[in-house]
């Protein structure tokens, strides 16, 4: 690693220290094989660093440095314990600990080489099977994203005291349970990944359904899903539904600004201004899909919010293509909010019949009496096919089951619309 | 590690004996408790009486309360477990999977302490 300038101020240190939490709490977690030990060592190792670094400058390897000094602080603490209630495990950690520490003094300026990445270990224990779905996305975003407990729980609207009560325990189950820190076994990685993958869009879309109140916390989540997700491409890049994901997540952020007039409104992307979509994630997305064998329902909802982008306009949207990806997608999820995307995607090639047929089966799936983006969908095919009592009637069901006021706003505007024409 | 594999199940759900199905699903822990001692997996393994034989004990105050049944009247009973031997909790879940009442009760997987002398 090149030397590094002398740093001034806090803010560097604590980027650079936010980039590199994931690396080193993982490296230093697999060694020690107890995630709080490691998160209070390394917590323990940054207020160390943020003192000397600031008077002395940043060392040659700010990475390596606080591994050292993070181990070197777990030492002490096992040690303490050890005398405490001489527990033999906590002493077989410690000779293994103490040899990676004499080979950290043995090198040159007293540091560790480069930091070992354990990233991925680290997100398979964080996203296990055996713990609940919503102690995964706060665990991973914890341990990999680096984020507060804090900063945890305002994003699920927690108090502090339970977010960290529920993370204390599946550290907690972790380490008793016997949860390993492994790259699981080939026969079972499609389906753990599978695991990984969800939890990194359910971040997102914390994130992405921004409510006014909250919306600059949940603005983070989306660019922390993003974040993992290019780690997760960088540490598997052969795995295609990766990069669909990461293409999927950079494709919908595009288009993250323009989703909301400046007075908290919904705007559909129909309206939408397309000048101000972010050219940059957009590229990046679409580049993300380049050669993939669109085999995977992320690939696909990728390659499905590409042709949106793609479009100069609302009208030249190339609708035929977006159908035959929905009828793609559908192979996979054969579900009816896939079904429903299809026929409306149908209804805008005019193919109104394949719609019609398609929306026929929805209605008489369980629940769907209500399920609002039905009656949306129905609706406009019902005005397509000229029959304006019935899209009313539909729409007016559809008001009837939105909650988020943006939204509502936006369907009585579009039932206004539908009286008057 | 150690893993406690508590198998449970409603009374009277699942292959039942003199039924055609009771005879595959015995094999299927004939052979379900060969593989776990074949992989060196297997520590003990016992299936229990019904429930009905079940005596609960508890000491409150200094006297001994015994109560006829078990310790929660639930639907789905404890019938059965197995002591394993495994690396990870993965591991132990794999073998669980195997287990041919899983297929219609389910199975509580708990790690157990070692005390050290």
């Amino acid at each position: 690693m090149p030397a590094q300038p002398p740093v001034d101020s806090g803010a560097t240190i604590e980027r650079l220290i936010r980039e590199d939490w994931g690396r080193i709490l993982a490296a230093l977690a697999r060694g020690l094989g107890d995630l709080q030990l490691a998160e209070d060592s390394l917590q323990d190792a940054i207020e160390t660093a943020m003192l000397h670094w600031r008077r002395n400058g940043l060392p040659r390897a700010p990475d390596a440095w606080l591994l050292t000094t993070a181990r070197r602080r777990a030492i002490d603490q096992i040690r303490r314990r050890a005398n405490l209630a001489a527990k033999l495990p906590d002493l077989a950690y410690l000779s293994a600990l103490e040899a990676a520490d004499a080979a950290d003094a043995a090198a040159p300026d007293g540091v560790a080489g480069p930091v070992p990445d354990k990233r991925l270990e680290m997100i398979f224990t964080c996203c296990h099977p055996a713990l609940e779905e919503k102690t995964r996305i706060a665990l991973t975003l914890r341990t990999l994203g680096g984020l507060t407990t804090e900063e945890i729980a305002a994003a699920f609207l927690d108090k502090p005291g339970a977010m960290g009560q529920r993370l204390t325990r599946a550290k907690t189950k972790i380490a008793k349970a016997g949860i390993p820190y492994k790259i699981p076994e080939p026969e079972d990685l499609g389906e753990r990944l599978d695991g990984v993958m969800r939890v990194i869009y359910l971040i997102f879309n914390e994130g992405y359904r921004a409510n006014a109140g909250d919306a600059l916390t949940r603005v983070e989540l989306s660019d922390e899903a993003i974040r993992l997700a290019r780690i997760m491409v960088g540490l598997l890049p052969k795995e295609a539904e990766l990069r669909g994901l990461l293409a999927l997540l950079l494709l919908h952020d595009a288009r993250r600004h323009t989703r909301e007039d400046g007075s908290g409104g919904f705007v559909p992307l129909e309206h939408q201004d397309r000048k101000r979509w972010d050219r940059g994630r957009i590229g990046e997305g679409r580049s993300a899909l380049i050669g993939l064998p669109l085999n995977g329902p992320y690939q696909i909802q990728a390659a499905i919010s590409a042709q949106h982008v793609a479009a100069a306009a609302w009208a030249d949207t190339d609708w035929p293509a977006i159908s035959r990806l929905y009828a793609q997608l559908e192979q996979h999820e054969p579900n009816p909010v896939v079904r429903i995307n299809r026929a409306v995607a149908l209804t805008y090639t005019g193919d109104l019949a394949a719609a019609s047929a398609l929306l026929g089966k929805v209605a008489g799936a369980g629940g769907i009496e209500t399920y609002q983006p039905f009656y949306v969908a129905r609706s406009l095919l019902w005005r397509r096919q000229g029959n304006r009592a019935k899209a009313m009637a539909d729409l007016d069901r559809a008001i009837e089951l939105t909650r988020s006021p943006p939204e509502r706003r936006f369907l009585i505007a579009k039932r206004t619309d539908l009286l008057r024409n | 590690m150690q893993y406690m594999c508590l198998i449970y199940s409603t009374e009277g759900t699942g292959p039942q004996p003199g039924t055609d199905d009771w005879g595959p699903f015995m094999q299927g822990y004939m052979d379900f408790t060969q593989q776990v001692k074949d992989e060196g997996k297997f520590i003990a393994g016992d299936a229990l009486q019904p429930v009905a034989t079940a005596t609960t004990l508890a000491i409150r105050d200094g006297k001994t309360e015994t109560v006829d049944g078990p310790f929660a009247e639930t639907k789905e009973q404890l019938g059965g477990y197995y002591l394993l031997d495994c690396v990870y909790l993965d591991e132990a879940l794999k073998y669980d999977a195997m287990i041919p009442t899983a297929e219609h009760g389910r199975i509580e997987v708990r790690p157990i302490i070692v005390f050290d002398a």
